[in-house]
């Protein structure tokens, strides 16, 4: 019934092993749609499960008109705007083209993305790089600044940094890294600091040795240095390409993707392959900056969410003193409540990711979708904050919980398709 | 105007809600509040009340639904702050605790490698899978629940027997073992006298007198009050029994129940009678006129005790402890004030009282009884506030004094009510205060009383002893402070009211007569049970948080298991959650 496993128990262990014995590289900086083949006509990815343009928020509809605009399709926002709206312009989930992107995960063929290669199952996964924060593409903004800064990821960034990484010959090792920063205080969702201080400090030396102009190299190296998110969209890539190995085992309850649209929240499990199970998305919660509220809050949207699905993120704010406050936890006391709370729907402990904090416990690892029904302790999952006005950007920080009916509708197809149960 | 408020997904435990809903009640322009968890049940409870609003239609299990009945809008502000508060104050204070609080069964043996009991106190119609999952765990299990059925009874207590597991319960209100108080338990002073009850203020009042008397007991153990049942077959009693006869530190068992099924009675006193220990039993509303052998009957709850502190004592066991102790107050009362009228928290320290009252008046009390009444004849009440009737959406009256205060009103307007006979039961998990929380309903009806030109007179017996979290001196100096008159036990405050009004009862004077001999029976029990009466339990507690207070205090180990219906009760994700194991 479940393949070569005799129980889903079992099926879920070779799904988990195959987590922890990933083996993420990041190997290159590449344009999207070289690697990306439907990339190559009028084609935008998004974040989350399929949407229609009606359906998606005012930040993600701003960020395909920068886009639409960066690539050259139309000459200004209105003309954008307007193809958008016709349908001239194809939507396709990153998660179908094995990328991710944060928040509005707007990705068209031009823009360069991280190239992360999983050496224990040999495929890759792709990832925009991190604009930083204020006015940035992935909060829907799209004025010259966004665009330009876009241009010079395409021609300065991208390219300094795939030198760089050909410099270093076998690419960098990111579970190194991320060990390394978990026991610095990142969680990798809301904190990335230590992550890109790693990458910094690592990459640095090859970008020195590249052929590239003074100016280019001290522009490249100051923008690392000033992106305390920068990490953020290398854990991202990590999280889909181990992620994605793993699910090729296609039985068992482990939820293999979590993310969100603004619209709705999808989810995978192993035992049921390419299917999303979606329900409506919550808004998060959390502390604004002066000047906003909660009424002002974008529902919640991101393929970030890939960060809780890997075993980090909120599900491992107990490594994370430094963010508790901000996402909303009340001290160290509620981090690691929450931590235990999620490892109530997880079926081990991750012995690469050992937190300190944490007893030396290693990150949560599985979440089991039955775990999730039973319990009713839905994931939690530490976010950004948009307006929900396109362009103002992001306005504050907190956490959000996946829908528990994403869960409830996996397992019940899951059951359906083994033909334990009927179709209700 | 109704107000409804649906905080979605925001599970507390009904005990919570229910003190939460007194909590505001109090609250100044609040004519009516109801605040409950949106399961099907509650809705009815909330039509029944005339709470129930459209609003609440939609609301789930995992709701929080708050229905206000206030003249003023403003009002519902007030309400909402006083929910977050009492529900956030309450965390804080849950922070702080010496216990992990884990949310499935994985965690809470991970948290507590040697966990060996495991408490359940969740709603009834879960009681029965959560005391299944315990036992697969090789936990022993205190049901504190009811509502579990005689079918499932049945299977729980022969799984558990056939692993060398012991079932306490369901509705079991009571146990001590190895030092440990578990649900709602007095203080106790560590002796030798072992018991074993098929109630728990049984178990209470005569492990109480026990304590009064300046002896202590080993362990006190309950078996449900169904166990004795020819459907159940006494399996824990027996099993029980033979542990405590087994067991080292115990020199005497007490056994508490009510009569049991023929067949049933004979199975249980073979057992007592080849047992080499003394044995001093207690067949509640039986009128036994004989010790047999090694096996020592009483006619009441205090005789009980004290035949066992004799025993224990090496003294010799005397003919009768019933005698009426003490003045008898005298009173003065209207020619058409005759009656008492017994307001009981405590369900077997009530039919006690019934019992006692029925032979003062020589009535046949053996008839049936409409629910909640123990005795009702010529004016002459007992009742049971504890039974579920009363406490459909309401606190047990041990934790809330509100329905016995409406009752000793009611009783007062009767005119041919001359003595209110009440109870108050103290120990972990009842109220922190009661005698504070009666005394201005009993002066109000007293002035009253007095204002119409006559008395009403309270008598009344506390249950509990001076190591209880109330302290007992402290509840009766209050009450006595009060006007109510005040004795050491229950059997003594019914005759006493009984004496007010001029009627005694007939004292029985025992003999010792030669026991049937019988068959030695094996009293082996498991290694598990053994180990339960000879190190301090290592407790997982499913549900009722307030029991962690009692097992921490007294050294024992705990993990809080804060449960909730699987999958949130929903039967078609229940049912594919079993498919998907």
């Amino acid at each position: 019934m479940y393949g070569q496993y005799k129980t889903i128990d079992e099926a879920n262990r070779a799904v988990i092993d195959k987590v922890v014995s990933s083996s993420p590289f990041l190997v290159d900086v590449v344009p999207a749609k070289s690697v990306i083949e439907e990339l190559n006509g009028k084609v935008i990815l998004h974040a989350g499960p399929p949407i229609k343009w009606e359906n998606m928020t005012s930040p993600m509809q701003g960020s395909c008109v920068g886009a639409t605009l960066f690539e050259g399709w139309a000459n200004d926002a209105d003309e954008a705007r307007k193809m958008l709206e016709n349908g001239e312009i194809e939507f396709i989930p990153c998660h179908h083209v094995n990328a991710v992107g944060p928040m509005g995960g707007i990705t068209s063929g031009s823009m360069p993305v991280l190239v992360v290669e999983n050496r224990d199952g040999g495929n890759r996964a792709y990832c925009t790089m991190n604009e930083g924060i204020g006015a940035v593409l992935r909060f829907g903004a799209y004025s010259d600044d966004v665009i330009n800064r876009l241009k010079w990821f395409r021609d300065i960034l991208g390219p300094t940094i795939a030198k760089a990484l050909k410099v270093k010959g076998d690419g960098l090792n990111v579970n190194v890294a991320m060990a390394k920063a978990i026991t610095m205080g990142d969680e990798f969702h809301q904190r990335n600091i230590a992550g890109s201080l790693i990458f910094l400090k690592d990459i640095t030396p090859y970008i020195l040795q590249t052929d590239v102009n003074e100016k280019d190299k001290l522009d490249v190296i100051q923008f690392l240095a000033d992106t305390d998110q920068f990490f953020l969209n290398i854990a991202m890539a990590t999280g889909k390409v181990v992620m994605d190995t793993a699910r090729q085992i296609q039985h068992g309850t482990v939820v293999t993707a979590m993310c969100r649209n603004g619209y709705e929240f999808g989810i995978r499990i192993a035992g049921m392959g390419d299917e999303w199970f979606t329900a409506p998305v919550n808004t998060p919660q959390g502390l604004f900056f002066t000047g906003y509220d909660q009424d002002m809050a974008c529902p919640d949207m991101g393929d970030s969410a890939i960060t809780e699905t890997f075993g980090v993120g909120g599900f491992a704010m107990i490594a994370a003193p430094g963010v508790t406050r901000f996402v909303g936890a009340g001290g160290m006391d509620d981090a690691v409540t929450t931590s235990n709370e999620m490892m109530e729907i997880c079926i081990d402990h991750n012995p690469n990711f050992s937190i300190p904090t944490w007893d030396f416990q290693g990150a949560t690892l599985g979440i089991d979708a039955r775990k999730v029904v039973e319990t009713g302790i839905e994931p939690i999952i530490n976010t950004g904050i948009a307006h929900k006005e396109a362009g103002v950007g992001q306005i504050g920080a907190g956490t959000v919980r996946a829908p528990l009916a994403c869960f409830e509708k996996a397992i019940e197809a899951y059951a359906v398709k083994l033909g334990l149960i009927d179709p209700q | 105007m109704l107000y409804t408020i649906v905080k979605q997904n925001s599970y507390q435990d009904s005990v919570n809600l229910m003190l939460l809903t007194n909590k505001i009640s109090t609250m100044e322009g609040i004519n009516k509040v109801q605040v409950m968890m949106g399961t099907p049940a509650n809705k009815d409870i909330f039509k029944g009340s005339g709470l129930y609003t459209e609003e609440l239609e939609g609301a789930a299990s995992n709701d929080m639904c708050i229905v206000v009945d206030t003249d003023s809008e403003e009002k519902i502000q007030e309400v909402l702050d006083e929910v977050d508060n009492y529900l956030n104050n309450q965390a804080i204070a849950g922070s702080k605790e010496a216990f992990e609080t884990v949310r499935s069964w994985d965690k809470a043996t991970k948290a507590l490698p040697g966990a060996n009991l495991a408490i359940i106190s969740t709603p009834g119609q879960y009681a029965a899978e959560e005391a299944e999952k315990a036992i697969d765990r090789d936990m022993h299990v205190l049901i504190f629940s009811d509502n579990v059925t005689v079918e499932d009874e049945r299977r729980i207590k022969e799984k558990a027997h056939d692993k060398g597991l012991l079932v306490m319960g369901p509705d079991c209100g009571t146990a001590i073992v190895s030092g440990v108080p578990l649900a709602f338990a007095n203080v106790m002073k560590t002796g030798k006298i072992g018991v074993i009850g098929a109630s728990g203020t049984g178990i209470q009042e005569v492990i109480t007198q026990i304590d009064r008397l300046g002896a202590g007991i080993s362990h006190a153990i309950g078996t449900g009050g169904r166990d004795l049942n020819d459907k159940i077959g006494a399996i824990t009693m027996l099993d029980g029994i033979k542990a405590l006869a087994q067991n080292s530190q115990t020199e005497v068992i007490t056994l508490i129940s009510k009569p049991p099924a023929k067949e049933v009675r004979d199975q249980v006193v073979q057992l007592l009678q080849s047992l080499s220990k003394p044995v001093v039993a207690i067949f509640l509303g039986e009128d036994p006129h004989n010790h047999e052998g090694n096996v020592y009957y009483a006619n009441t709850l205090e005789e009980t005790a004290a035949i066992a502190v004799d025993l224990v004592r090496g003294n010799e066991v005397k003919p009768n402890y019933n005698t009426l102790q003490g003045e008898v107050p005298s009173v003065e009362l209207k020619p058409e004030q005759k009656t008492i009228k017994a307001l009981y928290s405590g369900g077997t320290l009530g039919y006690e009282a019934a019992t006692l009252i029925a032979r003062g008046l020589n009535y046949d009390n053996s008839g049936a009884h409409e629910e909640g009444y123990l005795l009702s004849t010529d004016g002459f009440e007992v009742i049971d506030l504890g039974d579920d009737i009363y406490t459909q959406g309401k606190p047990h009256p041990m934790i809330d004094p509100d329905t016995r205060i409406q009752y000793f009103q009611k009783a007062a307007q009767d005119e041919s009510t001359a003595v209110i006979l009440f109870d108050v039961v103290l120990g972990y998990g009842s109220h922190e205060d009661m005698a504070s929380a009666l005394i201005p309903g009993i002066e109000k009806i007293q002035k009253e009383a007095q204002a119409n030109g006559k008395n009403i007179y309270f008598v009344a017996t506390v249950c509990g002893t001076d190591q209880d979290p109330q302290g007992i001196d402290d509840q009766k100096a209050k009450l006595q402070k009060a006007g109510v008159i005040i004795r050491d036990s229950n059997n003594q405050a019914v005759l006493t009211s009984l004496a007010m009004l001029d009627m005694q009862i007939e004292e029985v004077q025992k003999e010792v007569v030669a026991g049937t001999e019988v068959a030695k029976v094996d009293v082996t029990v498991s290694e598990a049970i053994e180990r339960l009466l000879t190190e301090k339990p290592n407790v997982v507690n499913v549900g009722l948080k307030k029991f962690t207070e009692a097992i921490t205090s007294t050294g024992g180990r705990v993990v809080q298991y804060d449960w909730r219906p699987v999958a949130g009760g929903n039967p078609r994700m229940r049912k594919i959650l079993s498919l998907l194991k």
